[in-house]
């Protein structure tokens, strides 16, 4: 086994072998949606570390990383960070959620309803 | 769980809860943090957003399909191209693959960042049983598993950063949780140990003296049926020396004394004799192999299992003139998007006939369902229809035959 040691940050960003499907129209937009959604889970981590940081402050009113890094919640605590998370995720993934919601009835443009309630 | 009257939350346990053994890699807090992210966005993926494929479909795609060809879409082919220009399921689509990504992005971090301990300890547990880990560095990696990287898992099974690691093996293990959203339990084994359950209600007593696990990765759905059946001599096979070791190392930490992992290639068996093994088995495998290399698999498999033994092959449910194309369409997903380029033909494939042809009766086939046996006050019930997960669910079908029928 080779001694010199391994740039683990660069190998794992290491591409699958196989040609990447482009979802959207534009391949600009898949590059773009792939940085956004890494930084929406991100942004879920720093979330939850803060969550660890409030719990061990309510517990024990002063903390060291030790105790960040060690931290395992107990069934209702991951219960109730899992809901946090949840709850994050619908936020931020509300546009296509709200696009699925619209596909359920059709709408006619706000351009209609005005010109509607201008003979009403 | 709920509180104050609200409505129950689907929510993927903590990857906290999962059991470590003893080449588990070690998460950081926000290492554990980003799979917790990951199981539940997964979640919402399927659960919420999923069966907004199916609407976009019904009212917008399928419409507009008709308009232009004048007919409905003939095969879930069609259906696919139709989809792809859809910008709900563009969205959806590129959500997943994205999720995908970043597990294995994510579950390579944490390997690789204490892949020195990890090799260590796969080391020690491996040379303190040398006899049940032999690799073959003259089986070569079959087409099949090198063509791509097998679900985006960047050096597929048989990938090292460095000679003789077990990064590729550690990187699969720890990584289920975040694609199933804990839906194959503590140990990823819910598959496994929904075997066990099984063949104990389906022939109680009977105590097979050889079982073969064709395309075992990891072992992790061989190690529940080691476990239930002590004295049996198991024997697992797989083309990727990276996985073997780690799935040795695996074994060995948990108690599964009697699986000896093999190198090797399941096409040739040679090395047993007629009716050697009383259950040959593939658990989430088929779909990895090829066109030609499947029915080689099933001819083997056939040939060294015994009179009166089991063949069982656990898979996603195959495709037929009864489940709608749409249903077809969304099951397969994977193929086309999660490098799984055998998925959507072999799904397709007459299983019953082929297994036939290897050599069993007609009446000796059977079909059943199997769903994860996990430990469900922590890990979740895998959810089925619409909110189904399709590709990856915790519920499979069993494609099963009794050599020369079941033994009364």
């Amino acid at each position: 086994m080779s001694d010199s040691p391994l740039d683990w940050m660069a190998l794992a960003n290491k591409k699958a072998k196989g040609k990447r499907p482009e979802f959207f129209d534009e391949p600009e937009d898949d590059r773009i949606y792939s940085i956004l959604i890494a930084l929406v889970g991100e942004v879920s981590v720093l979330r939850t570390r803060l969550d660890t940081v409030e719990r061990l402050l309510d517990e024990k009113g002063t903390i060291s990383r030790d105790d960040i890094e060690n931290f395992a919640p107990d069934r209702e605590a991951g219960f109730e960070r899992g809901a946090l998370i949840r709850e994050y995720i619908l936020r931020v993934m509300r546009g296509p959620i709200q696009a699925m919601e619209s596909l359920q009835e059709q709408e006619p443009p706000i351009e209609d309803v005005s010109r509607e309630l201008k003979e009403i | 769980m709920s509180k104050n009257n609200q409505a129950p939350v689907d929510v993927a346990p903590p990857y906290q809860a999962v059991t470590r053994h003893g080449v588990s890699p070690k998460p950081s807090h926000d290492e554990a943090a980003r799979f917790d992210f990951l199981a539940n966005f997964n979640k919402v993926l399927s659960g919420t957003l999923g069966p907004g494929n199916k609407l976009a479909y019904d009212k917008r795609v399928l419409p507009t399909f008709k308009k232009e060809h004048g007919r409905e879409p003939k095969d879930r082919f069609e259906i696919r191209h139709a989809m792809n220009k859809d910008p709900f399921h563009q969205i959806w689509s590129a959500s997943k693959r994205n999720s995908m990504e970043m597990r294995q992005q994510n579950g390579r971090a944490m390997v690789l960042r204490q892949l020195d301990e990890l090799d260590a300890k796969a080391r020690a547990l491996n040379e303190s049983v040398p006899d049940t880990l032999e690799l073959n560095p003259d089986v070569q990696v079959p087409r099949y598993q090198a063509a791509v990287d097998i679900h985006c898992m960047p050096g597929s099974y048989h990938g090292e950063e460095r000679p003789g690691d077990v990064s590729a093996g550690a990187n699969y293990d720890c990584g289920i949780f975040a694609t199933t959203a804990g839906g194959l339990g503590a140990l990823s084994d819910g598959g496994g140990a929904a075997l066990a359950d099984w063949i104990r209600k389906e022939r109680p007593g009977w105590t097979p003296r050889r079982i073969l696990d064709i395309g075992c990765t990891i072992g992790h759905n061989i190690v529940p049926v080691a476990l239930a059946f002590p004295e049996t001599e198991i024997i697992a096979i797989d083309t990727a020396a990276p996985s073997l070791r780690y799935g040795h190392a695996r074994a060995q930490s948990l108690g599964a004394k009697n699986i000896k992992f093999i190198q090797m290639n399941a096409e040739d068996l040679s090395r047993y004799e007629y009716g050697h093994f009383d259950w040959v088995q593939t658990t989430m495998f088929l779909h990895e192999t090829s066109g030609k290399a499947l029915p080689r698999i099933i001819e083997e498999g056939y040939r060294v299992l015994a009179e009166g033994g089991l063949m069982l092959h656990l898979e996603q449910p195959q495709y037929s003139d009864e489940m709608p194309l749409y249903e077809q369409f969304i099951r397969d997903w994977d193929a086309f998007n999660n490098n799984e380029p055998f998925w959507s033909a072999m799904h397709a494939l007459d299983l019953k006939g082929i297994m036939q042809k290897s050599g069993f009766a007609k009446e000796e086939l059977f079909v059943t369902g199997v769903r994860a046996v996990v430990d469900r006050s922590i890990f979740p019930e895998a959810p089925t229809g619409e909110a189904e997960d399709h590709g990856r669910a915790a519920v499979w079908n069993a494609y099963g035959a009794w050599k020369g029928g079941k033994p009364a």
